[in-house]
């Protein structure tokens, strides 16, 4: 078992034919993701080739899955466009038993993901991840399901699940473990923006019970409160261990790091707090990114899994 | 985007926010012109900068650094005092709390009709990460250090929400201004202030409007003495007039250069340069170098998207700080390919004349293309596999030049 996507899973492309989509629907293709087509208004009965076949093109998202059952939309298109997309995907999901919509769009007004993630939020079955993040993957004996950006050849199918606010440092905690001969059960990129979708805590509380995940790693960075709740939240509701690291503890405060939520403002949100809070929580504390390979066997060790 | 109380306070008339009335000016003798303009005995005579903390910071000459005068707001009750103050403010160097110890230059003066106030409040509107929708934030603590009131008295601060897609209900608007004691038209001009508010802060895509002190006047008039607003840059596509007030002598030059060229830069106070791919893992960088007992002289991230001329750009805008001894290169190889970014580095410090250490750290995507470009170049180049083993690299070779 994996979370959210597993090897079969059905992803639609949304964006399919702009240069992002293009591009990065060739790159999950060839990871042997199942790609069953693609969402651009306008040029519906349009054909593109991927490596391994040709999918069609739909006007909306709705006709999109009526044809093929799709349950992952993954959205490439423009930033000011992207909310559209996403509350689009919502609905049609809504109407059609649910799914999971990625978001790797960035630079999204932050009042239209507001009102985006209410909007997916009124729907019980379906989640958001993203925006501006690096989507998940889901490795497999033979490539796997990618949906997102992620270079897919650094990962291998185990049983370590990952869940980071940052891209790069995410492909960082996956070399890691590979470092330690750990594959990954599922990776999720959630994104660096103020305001998203999915969040730590749905991920952790999704790889507790999930029966391929057997240790967690989560990447925090500065700004916000989300790392010190999801540490309460695990504290009281994770039995499996949890290796952690924060991004930021020298970035001064009131000035933005790259990410649009990263910032300390009014002396909230430092990376110290967010590690004093993973401490108390039980969370074994990685300082430095390379150490979280040899962190991860201790916390490993610790609980009698190596 | 961040804009001065001046340009704020003109959004709020069109808004319907209640201001007194004020006038922009740049010279003494506008100031002067203002005040007699301004029908009102008493005025205020207000440094306009992009920092808070202005009524308590203090004025500096220039190129002398003396002390010039206590206080970048002044209250007027002349005509020479205007002129006093006003040729005090313009053309100095303004540090406060918030502007750190180099200060701002004051290029803008307001003055604004003199008011009289029988209670200060403090008034915000920001987005809410965690309950993902917009905040209103008010207590009648104002005047003062709000963070200040957050920490002693929590209780003083009283919040509501707006509703994502409908805004703010005016029941939660009537019930904030009953909780900071307002009744009559006191009560009525706060409901009608804060509708006007969470409106304009929808339409104009605001990501904070703080006004400190908002005051009751004798009169029971609810008037904002202070206007501090900012927008969201990724919304500017949807209002071209956030280009006309922008104000660019207010923002860091090389960090508006690095933005065109895609790159995100920020400067700080170390000596090793960092050039790294996504923004968590340059943060990280910076904090690794930290702990191997270095000092990271910048944040950059080149983004997903880099290019040879964009890391060209952002070699040059690293070399350009003097306090940089030596280079961070950390890439994790995604979309972008090591081997790409190898030859730029290469092309880059012959082009720059690279003078100072240089490690370069690859991981990823044709990561051992990258090295292997690298290790047949002429350039005295060190490359390491892990970030660590980077980190300690290039600590241990700033620390030789010393």
């Amino acid at each position: 078992m994996s979370i959210w996507i597993h090897e079969d899973s059905k992803v639609l492309i949304q964006g399919i034919t702009g240069k992002q989509g293009t591009f990065h629907g060739t790159m999950m293709d060839e990871y042997q993701t199942n790609v069953v087509g693609g969402v651009t208004p306008g040029k519906g009965g349009q054909i593109v080739e991927l490596p391994n076949k040709n999918v069609p093109v739909f006007n909306t998202v709705t006709e999109g899955l009526e044809k093929t059952n799709a349950d992952v939309s993954v959205i490439y298109v423009p930033a000011k466009f992207a909310a559209a997309a996403i509350i689009e995907a919502a609905d049609a999901f809504d109407k059609n038993g649910g799914g999971l919509i990625v978001c790797i769009t960035e630079g999204i007004p932050i009042l239209d993901m507001i009102r985006a993630v209410a909007k997916v939020d009124g729907y019980p079955n379906v989640r958001l991840i993203g925006p501006n993040c690096p989507g998940i993957i889901t490795p497999g004996d033979n490539g796997g399901c990618k949906v997102g950006i992620m270079p897919g050849f650094i990962h291998a199918k185990g049983r370590i699940g990952i869940v980071s606010k940052s891209g790069t440092l995410t492909y960082e905690a996956v070399a890691q473990t590979m470092s330690v001969n750990e594959g990954q059960s599922t990776c999720v990129g959630i994104g660096g923006d103020p305001v998203n979708g999915t969040g730590f805590i749905d991920c952790l509380s999704a790889f507790e019970a999930d029966p391929q995940t057997e240790a967690i790693v989560m990447i925090g960075e500065i700004g916000g409160s989300a790392e010190e709740e999801a540490a309460e939240w695990a504290s009281k509701n994770m039995s499996k261990p949890i290796v952690g690291f924060v991004a930021g503890s020298t970035a001064p405060p009131g000035k933005r790091m790259g990410h649009a939520g990263a910032i300390i403002s009014g002396g909230k949100g430092t990376a110290e707090e967010k590690f004093a809070a993973f401490e108390e929580a039980g969370i074994y504390v990685a300082r430095d990114p390379s150490e979280i390979g040899n962190v991860l066997v201790k916390a490993l060790k610790d609980a009698g899994l190596r | 985007m961040n804009i001065h109380e001046y340009q704020g306070k003109t959004l709020f008339k069109q808004a319907g926010v209640k201001v007194q009335n004020g006038i922009h000016c740049k010279t003494v003798l506008e100031a002067l012109s203002a005040y007699d303009n301004l029908d009102s005995k008493i005025v205020a005579v207000k440094s306009q900068i992009h920092a808070g903390g202005r009524g308590k910071g203090n004025l500096y000459d220039q190129k002398t650094g003396d002390l010039v005068m206590e206080g970048g707001v002044k209250i007027a009750f002349s005509r020479d005092d205007v002129e006093t103050y006003s040729s005090n403010i313009i053309g100095r160097k303004l540090v406060t709390k918030q502007t750190g110890p180099e200060g701002k230059i004051v290029n803008n003066l307001y003055i604004e009709a003199g008011c009289s106030i029988v209670h200060e409040y403090y008034l915000a509107l920001l987005v809410d990460r965690e309950a993902k929708s917009v905040l209103i934030m008010a207590s009648t603590e104002g005047g003062v250090d709000i963070e200040e009131v957050a920490e002693n008295t929590p209780e003083a601060i009283h919040k509501i929400w707006t509703h994502p897609v409908d805004g703010l209900n005016e029941k939660d608007a009537e019930q904030m201004a009953d909780k900071l004691g307002l009744s009559g038209d006191s009560k009525k001009d706060l409901v009608s202030m804060l509708i006007s508010l969470s409106t304009m802060f929808v339409e104009r895509d605001c990501s904070m409007i703080e006004i400190n002190p908002l005051v009751r006047s004798e009169s029971g008039e609810m008037i904002a003495l202070d206007a501090k607003v900012s927008f969201d840059d990724n919304a500017s596509y949807r209002h071209p007039w956030m280009d006309e007030m922008r104000d660019h002598s207010e923002e860091e030059e090389v960090e508006i250069r690095a933005h065109e060229h895609g790159l995100s830069y920020v400067k700080l106070d170390g000596n090793i340069g960092c050039l790294v791919n996504g923004a968590g893992l340059a943060m990280a960088s910076m904090d690794v170098i930290k702990l191997y007992g270095g000092e990271p002289a910048n944040f950059l991230d080149i983004g997903g998207g880099a290019t040879r001329e964009s890391i060209t750009t952002a070699f040059g805008i690293i070399l350009e700080d003097d306090n940089v001894e030596g280079i961070l290169v950390n890439i994790f190889g995604g979309i972008i390919q090591c081997d790409m970014v190898a030859r730029s580095v290469i092309e880059a410090s012959n082009e720059l004349g690279l003078e100072v250490p240089l490690v370069v750290r690859f991981s990823g995507t044709n990561h051992v293309e990258g090295k292997l470009v690298l290790d047949n170049c002429d350039l005295d180049v060190h490359t390491a596999s892990t970030l660590s083993e980077g980190a300690a690299k290039i600590v241990e070779l700033t620390r030789g030049e010393e």
